[in-house]
């Protein structure tokens, strides 16, 4: 029995159609959504969300960021940034992954939500790049 | 009455005004096409949004320390208003509707003795409150609408008014934007944003089937519900303010095609009448000529 899964980011929707098994980046950990999962909210981090067919994987995408809604018919992902693995531009992440370091450099250390914001987001971009090298 | 040499000049005036504005009517169009199909590209996201913030909120409910963007300050002393509206004229009465439902807000609220802030989004709606109230100004966003509405927009639009809220500088926030119903049509609302109003129709819109088939499983939620809420909310702020920019540029693209339609016709029927007018000067002076001659011949 396959599952619907939805990756939506907030300009249009990438993916919606039926999979075995998708696999997404979880802030706490990895989780596979399957058939029958129990209902779940998910926070997720910047990495890579796979979708199975079987037990191969059809497609990778790249999300940066997000929530997922996981019910036992439905995977919805709620990304802020969603792009195919194949198509991660990496010049454009590595301009961002420095532009980053550069405010983590000028940050206020003392102001711990704007680290852990910075944080995030510079490890989402690292996501980025090693995802999108790998396919390359 | 004017010389054939004026008239002449006139009807060449307003064939290039009509030129201008069945071009912009066309460029209009286009845009609107567009622009529509954006926000329908975007509406699944604030969709899924609002369904997993309704479960989200029942799960929480009756919790205390619920965060601000949910329950608000407590308090309903200071109202942000921000108005949203295009960049450019020429497109109806698009801009002064808005407007005009920001101002009597503002009237309202502060005979009510509640105090007013403005957050003018688009170089009109700027403009017009620097004349008007220029004191209640607290930021501004300019250069929005045109191209395509990018996120970003939305998202640092929705920081601010996040920082303002925590701040404990506003109380309330509302957005006052045209709604679009269809090219001809566009209606100013005012769209509470904080404290959130759930509403009713987003839960009733959730697929059945979901719902009987979890039937009373509850949900889990990694992280737990208070960090999860407190990132769904700013987001879903950024996504109505989204939703509503997507909805400001698609009805000024359609206000302005309607507008310039309607100017066009006008133009067209202006020269009609003045091609007319033009032809009966040019009779009338034949036939004074023609006057003129003969009488000069008869007394001769």
């Amino acid at each position: 029995m396959p599952i619907q899964i939805e990756i939506i980011s907030p300009e249009k929707v990438l993916v919606s159609r039926e999979i075995d098994m998708a696999v997404l980046p979880g802030m706490e950990g990895d989780i596979a959504a399957m058939p029958e999962h129990s209902p779940m909210m998910l926070l997720l981090r910047g990495g890579v969300v796979a979708l199975y067919e079987g037990d191969t994987v059809t497609d990778r995408y790249f999300v940066g960021g997000g929530f997922a809604d996981i019910t036992p018919t439905r995977c919805t992902i709620l990304a802020d940034k969603a792009v195919p693995v194949s198509e991660i531009s990496i010049d454009t992440a590595t301009a961002q992954l420095e532009a980053l370091s550069e405010a983590w450099d000028k940050a206020d250390k003392t102001d711990m939500t704007r680290l852990s914001v910075l944080q995030d987001q510079i490890l989402a971009v690292r996501a980025e790049i090693e995802a999108g090298s790998g396919a390359a | 009455m004017a010389s054939l040499k004026e008239l002449r000049a006139r009807i060449g005036s307003i064939k290039s005004t009509r030129k201008i504005t069945s071009a912009m009517k066309m460029v209009a169009a286009a845009k609107l096409r567009r622009a529509q199909a954006s926000a329908e590209a975007a509406r699944p996201y604030a969709a899924a949004m609002r369904r997993m913030l309704g479960e989200l909120a029942a799960a929480t409910r009756g919790e205390d320390g619920a965060p601000r963007l949910l329950a608000g300050t407590g308090q309903d002393k200071v109202h942000l208003l921000v108005p949203l509206t295009s960049d450019r004229g020429l497109c109806g009465g698009f801009n002064s509707n808005v407007h005009r439902l920001t101002v009597q807000t503002i009237r309202r609220l502060q005979a009510e003795g509640k105090t007013v802030r403005l957050l003018p989004v688009g170089r009109r709606a700027l403009n017009f409150f620097m004349r008007e109230h220029a004191d209640l100004i607290v930021d501004h966003v300019t250069g929005v609408s045109g191209k395509e509405v990018p996120f970003s927009v939305a998202s640092g639009l929705g920081d601010k008014i996040n920082t303002l809220l925590e701040a404990g500088e506003i109380d309330v926030c509302t957005l006052v934007f045209n709604k679009f119903s269809n090219a001809m049509l566009q209606v100013p609302v005012c769209q509470q944003l904080v404290p959130m109003v759930v509403d009713d129709a987003a839960k009733d819109a959730e697929p059945a089937n979901d719902v009987a088939q979890g039937d009373v499983a509850q949900y889990e939620f990694e992280p737990d519900e208070a960090t999860l809420l407190a990132m769904l909310l700013p987001r879903n702020l950024q996504v109505q303010i989204y939703a509503s920019l997507l909805e400001t540029a698609a009805g000024e693209n359609g206000a302005r095609m309607t507008a310039m339609d309607n100017a066009t016709r006008n133009a067209g029927r202006s020269i009609d009448s003045l091609t007319q007018v033009y032809n009966r000067t040019r009779q009338t002076n034949i036939t004074n000529e023609l006057i003129e001659i003969i009488s000069g011949a008869q007394a001769v």
